[in-house]
């Protein structure tokens, strides 16, 4: 599958002007509010008319420069919104079937998603992540070519992002449909990505593979200093009876708060470049189990007395956000051998996913 | 019930039910795409039509049936159009439904025009992703939900069906048995030495189909609305 994308648009004080491509799996588009990342996904399911731009779906040209726009019932683009949006005058079952053909894929569909048991109720009567599963699902069962869901957790609290969150990763590794995610989250970002498409102010900042950008320096001003820090891919080892999961990634082990999964199953871990210590000897008699053997790659100053470290850990990038008199007491520079330090307990549930 | 009204009685009342179903089951589908086009529509000339269809709202009726008898009546070019169709409205009861329409039009029209605005459009654009077109959202989508708003408009364009004079007797004339509705036979007996008695009982009909049509009407809004959720 590819998507590609070029769009011109004036709306309001936003002048929205790129280009990017998506290959298949999750491409997010991430910005700040405003930066005009539904707008872009608006045109792409045709509900909104830019003033010039090209879309092509799979080969087939959904809105060409010469003026073709295929409508929005016929471009077999899934939507789901920030707001559910379910029919209120049908069933779970109803709005599940409205855009099927027939009902051959409910089953599997409300499998995937756990909605199961809720098909004889009315939206109303379902909590906003039901509501928003009900929603996913009803997009499926349409059998788009796209999926675009634009902060579909956005609304939710915690725990319900949560709740959901597992259902999105089997969906990109079991249903194999590409999705175009609209997020302002790091987190739904690094649990959910493998595309990255960077939007500022109406243009395209950045785009490429999701694990790169993350762990790019320069580009954590954008991501925050504090969201910054880098993506690791890695498979369980072991799971230990003291309530940790051992994680083998390519650079040495990570001990873990217990993570769900049997050994081998691949995932990805999130680690936050706030939590990484550096040390240039291996430290001993420290209480953080996490220690990699790591070589400086990039040390990249920010604006205040923070600098971002790259470090390549095994063929894994990772980031370290610490002092400048720090970095300039250790001499750290690219090349420099050291050891990242992580705690344990610093890297949070929802940090780690499906890889 | 023919036991208590005198036959007079019993036609008028009769023809006035048959009179206003008719008015309003066939105000029903251009009411409702007035309304669209109103809430929806950015055509030129949406202003005009918005006025078009509220002037009976606040024209005398009495000039409402003397426009209609102007344009229908079987020496007027529509009219005699329309003759050559088979279709008659002066001095008929089709006219009498005819102005009863054209009255309770601008009822019907706004009624069902607000339950319209009521609707998020959000969800017909939710429809369209899902691969359904314009018709097919407008059926399963907008119509369902406007349902309360189409049963008061109906309600409101049939009460005030029942009870229209000023344009019907105008345009119609005061006919028994022909155009002689309700208010027009009220009307009638009270000019009558001796027909208060009857004039009376038409009264206590109207009230009673009046209310029977509220209570009616309201019990299925309350029901449609516990079904579409609001």
């Amino acid at each position: 599958m590819s998507l590609s994308v070029t769009l011109r648009h004036r709306l309001g004080t936003l002048d929205l002007d790129v280009a990017f491509e998506a290959p298949g799996g999750v491409t997010a588009l991430f910005g700040r509010s405003g930066a005009g990342k539904t707008s872009v996904v608006n045109a792409v399911a045709g509900l909104l008319q830019p003033d010039s731009g090209s879309i092509v779906l799979n080969g087939k040209s959904l809105l060409s420069q010469g003026g073709t726009s295929v409508p929005k019932h016929r471009r077999r683009i899934g939507y789901v919104f920030q707001d559910a949006r379910l029919f209120p005058h049908l069933s779970v079952r109803g709005n599940l079937l409205y855009g099927a053909r027939n009902d051959h894929g409910l089953q599997r569909v409300t499998d995937l998603l756990g909605i199961g048991d809720l098909l004889r109720r009315r939206p109303r009567a379902l909590s906003g992540g039901e509501a928003q599963r009900v929603a996913i699902g009803r997009a499926l069962l349409s059998e788009p070519e796209l999926l675009i869901m634009d902060e579909p957790l956005a609304a939710l609290d915690a725990a319900r992002k949560a709740e959901i969150l597992p259902y999105l990763e089997r969906l990109r590794d079991e249903a194999g449909l590409p999705i175009l995610f609209v997020s302002h989250s790091v987190e739904e970002v690094a649990r959910l990505a493998t595309t990255l498409v960077l939007m500022d102010r109406g243009r395209v900042v950045r785009t490429g593979p999701a694990a790169d950008l993350l762990a790019d320096p320069t580009l954590a001003p954008i991501f925050g200093p504090r969201m910054a820090g880098a993506v690791l891919p890695g498979r369980i080892a072991a799971q230990h009876d003291d309530g940790l999961t051992e994680i083998a990634v390519s650079g040495g082990r990570l001990f873990l708060p217990a993570t769900a999964g049997a050994p081998g199953d691949p995932l990805r871990v999130r680690i936050a470049a706030q939590d990484v210590m550096l040390a240039l000897d291996r430290p001993e008699n420290v209480s953080a189990l996490n220690i990699l053997s790591a070589t400086v790659t990039e040390v990249q100053p920010g604006q205040g007395p923070g600098v971002m470290v790259q470090l390549r850990a095994g063929d894994d990038l990772l980031l370290a956000r610490i002092t400048r008199r720090s970095a300039d007491a250790l001499g750290l520079r690219p090349g420099t051998p050291c050891f990242a330090v992580l705690k344990s307990v610093a890297v949070a549930q929802g940090a780690v996913g499906r890889g | 019930m023919t036991g208590w009204l005198g036959p007079q009685e019993w036609a008028a009342v009769a023809l006035s039910l048959k009179v206003a179903v008719w008015a309003t089951l066939l105000s029903l589908p251009p009411g409702i795409l007035v309304a669209m086009a109103l809430a929806r529509g950015r055509f030129w000339g949406r202003g005009v039509l918005n006025v078009l269809v509220h002037l009976p709202l606040v024209m005398p009726p009495v000039v409402v049936g003397y426009l209609l008898l102007l344009t229908l009546s079987p020496v007027a070019p529509l009219g005699q159009a329309l003759a050559s169709l088979g279709v008659v409205f002066a001095f008929r009861w089709t006219g009498a439904a005819l102005a009863a329409a054209v009255m309770g039009f601008p009822l019907m029209v706004r009624a069902i025009r607000l339950a319209i605005d009521a609707v998020d459009p959000r969800l017909e654009d939710a429809a369209a992703t899902l691969g359904a077109s314009r018709l097919r959202v407008f059926l399963t989508v907008t119509l369902p939900l406007i349902l309360p708003g189409v049963l008061a408009g109906a309600v409101l364009a049939f009460a005030k069906a029942m009870g229209e004079f000023g344009a019907t007797i105008t345009f119609v004339s005061n006919i028994p048995g022909e155009t002689r509705t309700l208010p027009s036979a009220i009307y009638a007996f009270l000019q009558q030495p001796g027909g208060d008695g009857a004039a009376l009982r038409l009264v206590i009909v109207s009230i009673v189909v009046a209310t029977v049509a509220l209570v009616a009407s309201e019990a299925l809004a309350r029901r449609m609305a516990r079904r579409v959720g609001s």
